[in-house]
């Protein structure tokens, strides 16, 4: 139990960090934060008390295995975090370029 | 962009090919162990990163590449994704099924078309990484130019 | 099994990919490839509808059938609701893609315009068509991810602020919605929604089962900008280029947000009184909220992003109002007609507000302003632009003859049977707000002519975007045929069924 309420606490870390920090560049790591939280639940779920690798060996049948499909869930939530992150860098680097900077506070041209 | 120092080149000299052999040797048996085409290509990717980063660039070799990386990227994916509709043809005829010989259970062939996908999703994931790289690095060639 | 049902998801996908490769080599070979490709996708969305009618069909991946009656392996299903969505994402897409044949020439990189429109075309048609829980996650991220890049095209300060803006929340979004599937997965060890009803049936009320409603409920609301989570939508579809604001408003908040809305608290949860008034709640304040932020606006394309909110409140509304009277067990023949009335809106709505952003993006093309304040009298210079907005804004009133006026006729009278009389009443006073709003947007647009200060250089907008304006003006008129109880129940009854009775849904996935 102790471990699944470390895994919100990391949460609720990186949401905190995307409320109160300015950075944009700072954003995106607590975002990424919140991200390894939920794989790590992901993770977390499918794990079952004792259970190997779930790679059948032919030479020794049967056996407690852990359970696959989270794994399977976690690599692809992985590779669109991936993405999401890439394509926030490259947004922040414009923005970067456009305003000479990277503090929220300055960056507010959209309002009401 | 600039390289690094010599002690550096001449490491990533030693190192970058074992990495990128390893990276195959993942790719090829991601049907047998853990592993398979995403931890492969971003292996694979890895070898051309260190290298890039240690020997430096120059700006129209970057972007020269980068148009190679994205075509090589779309055409390993279309590969992937004609291999899936080649199952709406041979086999059982339905999308996405196995239409090889399974083969038997624990060799380096065998489990019908799932290698062929992981070699094709190998070469996308490190196409894709190595162009989200340059991009990265040819936007930093432009702020500080 | 009906092997169209994959090639709707395949064939964008492909097209995308073809578009990068074939695209570096032939010049505006793009374009016809977008165009091919979303003139398939019609065809076949049409031959699907015909072909399943009121079935619910069954697509299994691979072939990997149930297992003493529990599914393994990814189905995609596709029935009545999903062909009304797939009809809405892929004729509004066709239409703008014709539309961004010259829109978008004035942009660089039009490959990857085309490209990643194909893309995200490709993830809300997944969306729409799969019958698991995570891989509506994965297609909903192809999409967002696609759309995200879109809003960013034009690469100016604006747009990368609202681009910002719109990946952190939906960023979080997706984090809350894939917690959702955590729980669920971790409780009921299925990912399939017609087994996840089927497990974790016996659970209502239970406190795992209403925190599963909730982080659902939020994630999607995110997507579908619902009211207090909204705060993303007026600046990304307003720094959009016009044709993916076009999409974004008219399509991808329906079919990633409502949609899997409507169908995970039909379909999937039974429904509980508290939740079900929860969401008419959340409805009737965007309706209200979305309709006074958009009064004040005097830039067009933000008006206009205020009143898609105001719009899907009416959507989310209805829909609420139907699970009410389903979870009380009474007046099922009102239910449908409540659920009717949101879905019949919901078609609509793609119609008009798809329309009202290409007209805005034509007034952009030629002015070069989107401030209300510095046009006028533009009516008699662009006069294809003038009248089908005219037919668009008419429409979005409630003013009969056009489609809007049915579909909230029909929504007020679900209230008024179901006896939410302060709802109807609602209901009718943001119709009259949203009246006046487009009563302003027409008067400073197009007739008042004293401020007509710019009328050198202006003429029609080219060719291809006056035909799919045109042509979005006769879906405009055509689809208040959906109020004649004979074309309803072609349309609309089939999809209705669907959601009020769940067992047509979960029985033939389930193989019972």
């Amino acid at each position: 139990m102790t471990v699944y309420l470390l895994c919100f606490i990391l949460f609720l870390v990186g949401l905190y960090g995307i409320i109160t920090r300015r950075n944009l560049v700072k954003i995106v790591i607590s975002l990424s934060i919140m991200e390894f939280s939920v794989f790590l639940f992901l993770a977390l779920i499918g794990y079952v008390e004792g259970g190997s690798a779930p790679i059948i060996d032919p030479a020794t049948p049967g056996g407690i295995y852990v359970d696959p499909l989270p794994q399977a869930m976690v690599l692809t939530a992985i590779v669109i975090g991936l993405a999401t992150t890439a394509m926030l860098m490259s947004v922040i680097i414009r923005i970067y370029r456009k305003y000479k900077t990277l503090d929220v506070r300055e960056i507010k041209n959209l309002r009401g | 962009m600039k390289g690094m120092t010599l002690i550096v080149k001449k490491t990533t000299q030693l190192i970058a090919g074992l990495v990128f052999l390893y990276g195959i040797y993942v790719v090829l048996h991601g049907h047998l162990t853990p592993g398979g085409g995403f931890a492969g290509g971003v292996i694979i990717a890895g070898s051309f990163i260190l290298l890039t980063l240690a020997y430096g660039s120059d700006f129209m070799k970057l972007t020269r590449e980068e148009t190679g990386t994205t075509i090589t990227e779309n055409l390993a994916i279309l590969t992937a994704l004609l291999i899936a509709l080649a199952g709406l043809i041979f086999g059982a005829g339905i999308f996405f099924s196995n239409w090889l010989p399974a083969g038997k259970a624990g060799e380096l062939i065998s489990a019908g078309v799932i290698p062929l996908y992981n070699i094709f999703i190998g070469i996308e994931v490190a196409a894709s990484i190595l162009t989200i790289f340059l991009a990265l690095i040819i936007f930093k060639e432009e702020i500080t130019k | 099994m009906n092997p169209l049902i994959p090639l709707l998801v395949a064939v964008p996908l492909a097209g995308a990919f073809l578009i990068m490769i074939l695209g570096k080599f032939v010049k505006d070979i793009n374009k016809y490839i977008a165009t091919l490709t979303l003139m398939f996708l019609v065809a076949a969305t049409l031959v699907l509808m015909a072909g399943t009618g009121s079935d619910v069909a069954v697509y299994r991946l691979g072939g990997w059938d149930n297992i003493n009656g529990i599914p393994i392996g990814i189905y995609m299903v596709s029935d009545g609701l999903s062909g009304i969505v797939l009809c809405i994402i892929n004729v509004v897409g066709l239409l703008s893609v014709i539309y961004s044949f010259t829109y978008i020439s004035r942009y660089t990189s039009e490959n990857n315009y085309y490209a990643l429109f194909c893309l995200m075309v490709a993830g809300m048609n997944g969306v729409v068509l799969s019958g698991d829980l995570f891989n509506i996650f994965v297609f909903l991220e192809i999409a967002a991810i696609s759309s995200y890049a879109l809003v960013a095209f034009g690469v100016g300060r604006t747009e990368l602020e609202a681009t910002f803006k719109y990946q952190i929340l939906g960023g979080l979004a997706s984090l809350i919605i894939l917690f959702g599937i955590g729980f669920i997965y971790w409780r009921t060890k299925t990912l399939n929604m017609a087994d996840i009803r089927e497990v974790m049936g016996s659970e209502t009320g239970k406190p795992l089962y209403l925190l599963v409603q909730m982080l659902l409920l939020c994630g999607f609301g995110l997507k579908a900008a619902v009211i207090p989570f909204h705060a993303w939508l007026p600046d990304a579809h307003s720094s959009a280029p016009s044709p993916i604001s076009a999409m974004l408003s008219g399509v991808l908040i329906k079919a990633v947000g409502i949609y899997v809305l409507i169908r995970l608290f039909f379909n999937m949860f039974i429904i509980s009184n508290e939740t079900a008034v929860l969401i008419t709640t959340l409805g009737t304040l965007s309706m209200v909220f979305g309709v006074f932020l958009a009064i004040g606006q005097w830039d067009i394309k933000r008006l206009l992003a205020y009143h898609s909110i105001s719009q899907m409140g009416y959507v989310v509304m209805s829909a609420g109002m139907g699970m009410i009277l389903l979870s009380k067990g009474i007046k099922p023949e009102v239910a449908a007609l409540a659920v009717a009335g949101a879905l019949f809106h919901l078609i609509n709505h793609a119609a008009f507000k798809s329309l009202l952003f290409l007209n805005a993006g034509a007034i952009e093309y030629r002015t070069g302003t989107r401030d209300l304040k510095e046009m006028g009298g533009l009516a008699a210079l662009m006069p294809a632009t003038s009248s089908t907005s005219l037919v668009a804004s008419m429409s979005i009133s409630g003013i009969p003859p056009f489609n809007g006026f049915f579909s909230k006729l029909i929504i007020i009278i679900a209230a008024i049977m179901a006896k939410f009389y302060l709802l109807a009443v609602i209901a009718v006073l943001v119709s009259i707000i949203t009246l006046a709003s487009f009563l302003k947007f027409q008067r400073y647009a197009f007739y008042n002519r004293e401020a007509a200060n710019n009328g050198n250089n202006i003429r029609e907008v080219p060719f291809p975007m006056v035909l799919s304006m045109v042509l979005l003006t006769l879906f405009c008129i055509l689809l208040s045929l959906i109020a004649i109880p004979q074309v309803r129940d072609v349309v609309l009854t089939p999809a209705v069924n669907v959601l009020i009775d769940p067992h047509l849904y979960t029985s033939p996935i389930l193989g019972m």
